[in-house]
């Protein structure tokens, strides 16, 4: 990193405005977080003691960044359009629901539905994410570094899911159109998820994802892809079992 | 929704905090489950005295003298200690039966929470605080126990609906989710001989892991058990004399996180329900795995 960045990366350091959940309302966090309009020079802040405290920094949609410190509960940027929420911590249920744009970084593990209906974006897992991650993904890209629980990216319609470790069972169940590339091993299959050929298009997709996540020593070619069969598109009663 | 707690210590120097740190963990999962609390302790089991949880509507008048009623009843010596509106009763481990029946004669509006070596069950309509502070919880120690914020959704809101449940000596059960099967569950033990005070499928879960004790399986395997046969969402969390258990149901969609320390093992609905335990920031901690049981013991 050149000094001149080194240098500022510093400075917003010291501006950030602090929020400390020990001393204030997770309300007037959020509130003080929705108040923000653009063209605001409050970019950083930093979120203390979240201590598993449920939607912190949900709703944000001014880019910003957002560092908290420690673990949160349930839903913590939910719904996120444009914010840089960094969890130095574990994440409960639902982290990054329905987020529509920016990005979420969890530097430990994530609880169930990661990421789930999210519509944009960029959610990194540094650690695990345990079951249904990506459920219902519409456009959303998720990077997990570890491994997903089962029943990951069940109807997942668009977006992209990068797993540098395993799945569980049913990854992909009833999937439309979302990609799925997994580098470890594969519980089981679900409906209509099955394994796809690596084209040229795709490594360079999932080398960009890679390089967005900041992952390195991976190579594209370390990953399988899955994706949809598209048997279950139009239902067919030879195909009602299979639902 | 419910919360549910778990605290099995390892270190014994932890163990006069049991209580204060099983309190303060039930209370921060209070908005999961409003309507009734409950928790399950227990205490060093001495060999030669048994304990008897009861509960009565009116304590005043079912718990005045009955000592030394039920002492000469079951011709052995009898102590009883008043909390509110539950007693634990003491006396020796071969007259818990006989004094079993003969509560029935002399209090009949009496409830048995439980019963056993370890385990005391305190639990009551209302929010965890109240609970707690009714029952002096956090001034209870103790190897390890169980607690549980209730949302009522299979059964009524009464004291017998709270949890735990006990269904067999120091075994008590705290359940997260709800069960489908639970009334063809309950007629098959009914006819194996189980008895039942409420409609709660909760109270069956726990029935069917004591029938199945009782019929030689060890805890492990009658936790391996309700996978197959008890249908429907679940975590359990389960405390027996020295051991502890926890199993979810293979869709695993109730929330469940774990720690593990040198001190101890703990179990939450949610982590926030972990975070004022010593050491809790270098902990392992993980969410146990669907269908998969976990089990401690002393």
């Amino acid at each position: 990193m050149p000094a001149t960045t080194v240098s500022k990366a510093l400075r917003d350091q010291s501006h950030a405005r602090v929020f400390d959940l020990g001393e204030m309302s997770l309300r007037e966090l959020n509130q003080a977080l929705h108040k923000l309009t653009s063209g605001s020079n409050e970019t950083a802040w930093e979120v203390l003691n979240p201590k598993g405290s449920h939607s912190v920094a949900v709703g944000v949609d001014q880019p910003i960044s957002i560092d908290v410190r420690g673990s949160v509960g349930y839903y913590c940027g939910g719904m996120n359009d444009g914010g840089a929420i960094t969890v130095h911590g574990s994440a409960g249920p639902g982290v990054g629901e329905n987020m529509m744009s920016g990005s979420i970084v969890i530097k430990g593990d994530a609880s169930q539905y990661a990421g789930a209906t999210g519509r944009g974006g960029l959610l990194v897992i540094e650690g695990n994410a345990s079951s249904r991650c990506g459920i219902s993904m519409k456009g959303i890209d998720i990077v997990v570094h570890g491994n997903i629980g089962h029943m990951s990216a069940f109807m997942a319609q668009s977006g992209n899911l990068v797993v540098l470790g395993d799945a569980g069972d049913a990854l992909g169940d009833s999937i439309y159109e979302a990609r799925l590339f997994v580098r470890g091993k594969i519980g089981s299959l679900g409906a209509d998820c099955i394994a796809k050929e690596m084209r040229p298009e795709h490594i360079e997709l999932l080398q960009g994802l890679l390089d967005r996540a900041g992952v390195t020593g991976v190579k594209p070619s370390e990953f399988k892809r899955y994706g949809s069969a598209r048997t279950l598109y139009n239902f067919n009663i030879d195909n009602a079992d299979a639902y | 929704m419910c919360g549910i707690v778990g605290l099995f210590l390892k270190d014994k120097t932890l163990e006069p905090r049991l209580g204060s740190m099983l309190s303060e963990m039930l209370i921060s999962l209070s908005d999961r489950g409003p309507d009734s609390a409950g928790i399950a302790i227990y205490g060093a089991a001495t060999g030669n005295e048994a304990k008897i949880t009861l509960q009565s509507p009116k304590p005043e008048r079912d718990f005045r003298g009955l000592d030394a009623e039920l002492a000469k009843a079951i011709s052995a010596p009898v102590s009883i200690a008043v909390k509110s509106t539950h007693a634990v009763v003491r006396t020796t481990p071969d007259k818990v039966d006989a004094a079993r029946e003969a509560l029935q004669t002399l209090r009949p509006d009496i409830r048995i929470m439980g019963a056993g070596e370890a385990v005391e069950i305190y639990k009551e309509v209302g929010l965890p605080e109240a609970v707690v502070e009714r029952f002096n919880v956090r001034a209870m120690t103790g190897t390890h126990g169980i607690g549980h914020t209730r949302m009522a959704t299979e059964s009524a809101v009464t004291t017998m609906g709270a949890h735990p449940f006990s269904t067999g000596a120091d075994q008590c059960l705290v359940h997260n989710g709800s069960l489908s099967n639970h009334n063809n569950v309950r007629r098959e033990l009914v006819r194996d001989g189980m008895t039942f005070e409420t409609e709660n499928d909760t109270e069956v879960a726990a029935a069917y892991l004591s029938h199945r004790m009782a019929h030689g399986k060890n805890l492990g395997e009658a936790l391996e058990g309700t996978l197959s046969d008890l249908d429907g969402f679940f975590t359990f969390v389960v405390g027996t004399k020295n051991g502890f258990g926890v199993v979810r149901d293979p869709i695993a969609c109730k929330p469940a996180v774990m720690a593990e320390t040198d001190q101890y093992v703990a179990f939450g609905s949610e982590y926030r329900a972990l975070t004022k335990l010593p050491g809790i920031d270098n902990a392992r901690v993980w969410e146990p795995e669907p269908a998969t049981v976990y089990f401690w013991e002393h």
